[in-house]
């Protein structure tokens, strides 16, 4: 049974005629102490399918029309209140964007993070444990800074903190949101080597979400390629990075700055997300696609299974050229 | 004659304490550097948070004034002109801002919002011509001109820093200090920007100082590259060359910081141990000593001036040869 895996997930916004529906037929699987790695840009969908896990979006304006995310063999979207307390924390774990918007700027670090200790393990909510953790997530001299406020720590130290905070429950899955995008290249270095020592060490299952695929490679076992609420393309890392299949994937992979490409231009994906209201016809890609083919505005193609691991959502992925 | 020389700009904040509001400590955000621009070249200045990157870029722009030093821009001494002197002069030097969504009114269209910078510098004679200008900039920005009555949340993140670039290319300036432009886009709109500046250069001549602290973004725009710790350059040189062959210990560890798609191109990665320390109380010596990973005794105690090693490198560090 894998720890995580999210059936044909449909969720949409708003009411009337037309909702906008930010999800659309998502499936993923994570299995215990692996890395899966949800790519996309902004507007793809990938923040608030996280957030479904632990069901934190408020519904209204949020609903779930269909689909299932099983985990630990519980389905999430038909768990009461109480039971969603449990797993919010005790099962899945978050870390966000930014950390200084995350931690509450009057309370000192040491006590946010006992008061997630509290809820989770109170026979365990003393200086000592707090000390440890934040020992375990690499902060120098932690007994001196459990007494800082957030504003007195540095953006890399804060995330730091919020992954101390994120551990004290001791979660089975730790979804981290952009957990680097606020941070410079050594910091967000840092961070992404601390989550995969922790996997390491404590065994726990890490959703990763990014837009930015240069740093996919570090840390994920799988990834999942996701363009307009939809998945593209997903697969072991290795092969989505070494050989593409979707012009999606492919573009992305294009856009990541390369030091020493001596190419005068780098490869810019046209245009933008559509908007969510504003899906185009058949392939939801098509209108940004360089590959693009006649049938390409008519039919939406569906996922396909290439190989074992290998899923995705473009009849002519065969033959498209698949070369960096 | 350069079109910008910087000749040992400093830039100090003090901080007041106490009953008598005496400045008691300063905060050395940048501490002597000196560097030149020529006309349409673009200069990279990397380096982390709270290097003084942001600071010494606000400063050729005089949102800032330095503490001393020169700020020499086509022969003339901008650092120590009145503010009515400045003001005619800005024309000739722009800035776009990191944050395409808190730089712009949110009150204003965009016809006004480019608009405005016509009309300070009463560069358009009437309406219509002011409007044949702005919907002229939004096409060369790659913007549809039908958009100059929109208002600036109905544009994307990508899209509004498109319109802080015709906004900065409005008044025809031979200099644009870009501060970050591409750090709060996604990497796939990353690159449009990044491809947008070069185009624009390669038909304008503009020269650029483009801030950043990813040196992979840097390397791609930058014809020479500023490496800044603490307040001073350590490192600086050829774009390729330096990002080729890293001298400074600070730069191979800036570089193998970068994220990289396939694992052929991998580098061994340098881990940097904590953060930027404190630009009041700066390390003795060589400022990177305490993070640096081949520091020896004098680094402890003498501090390493920016010299020429090779052609077109200077680095600031004593191990270097």
């Amino acid at each position: 049974m894998a720890l995580l895996e999210i059936k044909n997930l449909q969720l949409e916004f708003g009411t009337g005629p037309k909702p906008a529906r930010a999800v659309d037929g998502l499936s993923l699987r994570l299995e215990a102490g692996k890395t899966l790695c949800l790519v996309g840009e902004s507007g793809s969908g990938k923040s608030v399918t996280a957030l479904s896990i632990a069901k934190l979006l408020p519904t209204p304006p949020a609903r779930y029309v269909g689909g299932e995310i099983w985990l630990e063999g519980r389905d999430v979207l038909r768990m009461s209140p109480r039971e969603l307390q449990g797993i919010r924390g005790g099962v899945v774990s978050y870390i966000f964007q930014e950390p200084g918007a995350s931690l509450n700027p009057v309370f000192r670090i040491g006590a946010q993070i006992k008061e997630s200790l509290q809820y989770h393990r109170p026979e365990l909510a003393h200086d000592s444990e707090v000390i440890r953790l934040l020992r375990l997530v690499g902060i120098p001299a932690p007994e001196v800074r459990l007494k800082n406020y957030p504003h007195e720590m540095s953006g890399g130290m804060q995330q730091r903190v919020m992954i101390a905070m994120a551990l004290a429950s001791q979660p089975k899955l730790l979804v981290a949101d952009e957990p680097t995008t606020a941070l410079d290249v050594t910091i967000q270095a840092q961070i992404i080597e601390l989550l995969r020592d922790l996997r390491q060490q404590l065994g726990m299952a890490i959703l990763l979400i990014t837009h930015n695929l240069g740093i996919v490679g570090d840390i994920a076992d799988d990834v999942a390629v996701m363009y307009a609420g939809q998945i593209v393309e997903t697969g072991r890392v290795n092969e989505v990075l070494s050989h593409p299949l979707h012009p999606y994937t492919r573009a992305l992979i294009g856009s990541v700055p390369r030091l020493g490409n001596h190419a005068s231009r780098l490869t810019a994906i046209p245009g933008a997300v559509p908007r969510i209201e504003a899906f185009p016809q058949g392939c939801r890609f098509h209108p940004r696609c360089p590959d693009v083919q006649p049938s390409c505005s008519l039919q939406a193609p569906e996922l396909s299974t290439v190989g074992t691991f290998r899923q995705v959502r473009c009849p002519f992925s065969s033959t498209n050229p698949s070369t960096l | 004659m350069s079109l910008l020389e910087i000749d040992k700009l400093k830039v100090y904040f003090p901080i007041r304490k106490g009953l008598l509001d005496r400045a008691k400590e300063c905060v050395r955000a940048v501490d002597g550097v000196s560097f030149s621009i020529e006309a349409g070249e673009s200069v990279g200045l990397v380096g982390e948070s709270g290097c003084g990157k942001t600071t010494l870029s606000r400063a050729v722009v005089q949102l800032i004034k330095p503490t001393s030093g020169r700020i020499i821009f086509e022969g003339e001494d901008i650092a120590n002109l009145s503010e009515a002197a400045l003001r005619v002069r800005r024309r000739r030097f722009q800035m776009i801002f990191q944050d395409p969504y808190s730089s712009l009114n949110p009150r204003l269209t965009v016809l006004d919002l480019i608009g405005e910078a016509l009309d300070i510098h009463s560069l358009v004679s009437d309406a219509a011509a002011r409007r044949e200008r702005v919907e002229g900039l939004l096409k060369s920005v790659g913007l549809d001109p039908s958009h100059a009555a929109r208002y600036p949340h109905e544009f994307s993140g990508g899209q509004r820093q498109r319109i802080g670039i015709a906004r900065a290319l409005a008044v025809e300036p031979r200099l644009i200090v870009c501060d970050e432009p591409v750090s709060a886009l996604d990497v796939s709109v990353q690159a449009q920007i990044i491809n947008l500046l070069k185009d624009l250069q390669q038909e304008l001549g503009v020269a650029y100082l483009f801030v950043a602290h990813d040196l992979a973004v840097v390397e791609h725009i930058s014809h020479r590259i500023l490496v800044m710790y603490l307040g001073r350059i350590v490192e600086a040189g050829e774009a390729k060359n330096l990002c080729r062959s890293p001298k400074h210990p600070y730069t191979q560890a800036l570089l193998s910081a970068v994220p990289v798609v396939d694992s052929e191109s991998k580098r061994p990665r340098i881990f940097l141990g904590g953060d930027v320390p404190s630009p009041i109380h700066p390390p003795s010596g060589c400022p990177f000593h305490p993070r640096c990973p081949i520091a020896e005794a004098r680094c402890k105690t003498e501090v390493p001036l920016l010299r020429e090693v090779e052609a077109d490198r200077a680095v600031a560090c004593h191990l270097v040869t």
